[in-house]
């Protein structure tokens, strides 16, 4: 309830700001007049090469958890450190990326080392929820597979990664939400720059850190309060478009 | 009146652990026959299926010692392809798991594997094993729907139809009727019935009456041991032993 009700508060105060120049156009004055535009693509192109670097490494320690290790001290290590990573808070994460990827790498204030700096972030989540997710698929599911003549590999593409999918995603939606609310390990990595990204070594200002800066430094409250706005509504859409597309697929077989 | 020797069991010992849980079996399974083994709570049914196409071996406790040949050649050879020994003998669970797929999806599941890819030929595979497992009339207008959307009876059948579809050899049925009602047990048992023609079979029945209807032959088994086997009739008749006898009357177990 006191959710709804701050979304709604927020939402309201903000709905004349959101028009089209909103949208569309970049910030002047540091952000007191113009639009956001940049800082909208900045989170979008930050967040995605996060996940799309963090999934595949997150499933596939997952599968290998889960399907190919029993308990040996290899899965307890790698199990621990999951733990352990999952609970440092994000600035840590945000230091290590500047030590390493921004400085020793060379790879500077850019989305590259915001986007490796934020995979490193969600990865722990995204194996332990993922994990979870395998392992609460029915054990009766393989051993008819195999029952059939199915590979073990052949039993984990046709009938355990389908059956995992809908926790995978979830997992996969709760890492996307923390990349875009994201501030303080995104202005160590990607910087703050207020201009249209050119390339992956560009620096950008992500809309959270954006919305943090505006409203920190009492820039302008109403651009602040619009920006958190799209914020919520961008994770919002995620979420729905993401469960209606897993809805269609999971319809096929349950 | 005998039939040629599908499976032979040799001086079988399977052992969970450091637990044992058969003991020096011998047996011998005719093809195109029904063999009921049957007995009381653990005693090693389901493990003597479960070895029969290696899927004990999924737990990684298991341990198996002896041999068992399939028409002659012992399927624990090293050279013995696994994926295909399971299609030879097909297997159905006691309880029904359908695969969280459609009707379709599920009995083409094996054939897929197997590289059947040709839409005609997956429904025609599917047709006739709806029809073997005498299910075809119940779904045959629905067969994209999620096959957990069957009753539990249905579900039997169409996991007895997903192994017809391998085109088996062999096919276990470990307990199938177990939790299903009359109506569609006589179903399941009469499907076997026909199915011997083609297949050998080999059940764990869930009551001794099961075992008295549909078996050629039976085997009683205590305690991971085999007590005695033969035909039907003559076991039911004239048990040789009494532990048999007793087991039959209703006197244990
Ligand atoms: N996964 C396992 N780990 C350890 N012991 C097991 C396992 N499965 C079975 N056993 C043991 O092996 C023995 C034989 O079990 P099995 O399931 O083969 O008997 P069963 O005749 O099929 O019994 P039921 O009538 O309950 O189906 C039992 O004593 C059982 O406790
Ligand atoms: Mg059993």
């Amino acid at each position: 309830m006191v959710l709804v009700a701050i979304i709604v508060y927020i939402l309201i105060k903000v709905l004349p700001e959101i028009g089209w120049t909103f949208l569309s156009q970049s910030p002047s004055d540091m952000g007191r007049g113009g639009g956001i535009l940049p800082t909208i693509v900045g989170t979008l192109l930050v967040t995605l090469l996060a996940v799309v670097i963090a999934t595949p490494f997150g499933i596939g320690t997952a599968f290998y958890l889960a399907e190919y290790t029993r308990g040996g001290i290899l899965t307890r290590i790698i199990r621990f450190s999951a733990d352990s990573l999952a609970a440092i808070p994000s600035i840590v994460y945000g230091l290590f990326g500047f030590i390493f990827f921004v400085t020793q790498l060379g790879l500077g204030l850019s989305i590259l080392s915001g986007g490796l700096t934020l995979a490193f972030m969600i990865l722990p989540t995204l194996i332990r929820t993922a994990e979870e997710a395998i392992l609460t698929v029915p054990q009766s599911y393989r051993e008819v597979s195999f029952s059939l003549g199915a590979t073990k590999w052949q039993t984990i593409i046709k009938v355990v990664f389908p059956s995992a999918m809908r926790g995978i995603v979830n997992g996969l939606i709760l890492s996307v939400g923390r990349c875009i609310a994201e501030t303080a390990a995104v202005v160590l990595t990607a910087g703050s720059a207020l201009h249209m990204p050119k390339s992956v070594f560009s620096s950008v200002r992500t809309m959270a850190v954006h919305f943090y800066t505006l409203a920190s430094e009492g820039i302008s409250m109403p651009k602040a309060y619009g920006t958190a706005a799209l914020l919520i509504i961008l994770i919002f859409l995620i979420n729905v478009v993401t469960n209606i597309l897993v809805n269609r697929m999971a319809a096929k077989g349950r | 009146m005998n039939k040629p020797i599908k499976i032979v069991i040799n001086n079988f010992d399977y052992y969970y652990n450091k637990k044992q849980a058969l003991y020096k079996l011998n047996l011998e399974i005719q093809a195109n026959e029904i063999l009921s083994v049957f007995g009381p709570a653990n005693s090693g049914i389901t493990t003597l299926l479960r070895s029969l196409n290696r899927l004990a071996e999924l737990n990684p406790e298991g341990r198996a010692e002896g041999e068992i040949l399939l028409d002659g050649k012992s399927i624990y050879d090293e050279d013995v392809n696994v994926t295909e020994l399971r299609r030879r003998v097909g297997m159905v669970f006691d309880v029904p798991t359908p695969l969280p797929m459609t009707i379709f999806d599920n009995i083409v599941y094996g054939p897929r594997l197997s590289g059947v890819k040709n839409k005609k030929d997956l429904t025609a595979i599917v047709e006739e094993s709806l029809w073997q497992a005498a299910l075809w009339d119940d779904v045959k207008d629905r067969l994209g729907m999620p096959a957990m959307s069957l009753s539990g009876g249905q579900q039997q059948r169409l996991c007895i139809a997903r192994v017809l579809a391998l085109k088996p050899e062999v096919i276990l049925l470990d307990r199938p009727c177990s939790g299903l009602d009359p109506i569609s047990t006589a179903k399941i048992e009469e499907s076997l019935i026909q199915l011997k023609e083609k297949f050998t079979i080999v059940i764990a029945p869930h009551n001794v009456q099961q075992a008295g209807r549909i078996s050629d032959r039976v085997a009683f088994m205590l305690m991971g041991k085999l007590i005695e086997e033969g035909p039907n009739e003559e076991v039911f008749a004239n048990p040789k032993d009494q532990r048999t006898s007793d087991y039959i009357t209703g006197r244990f177990g």
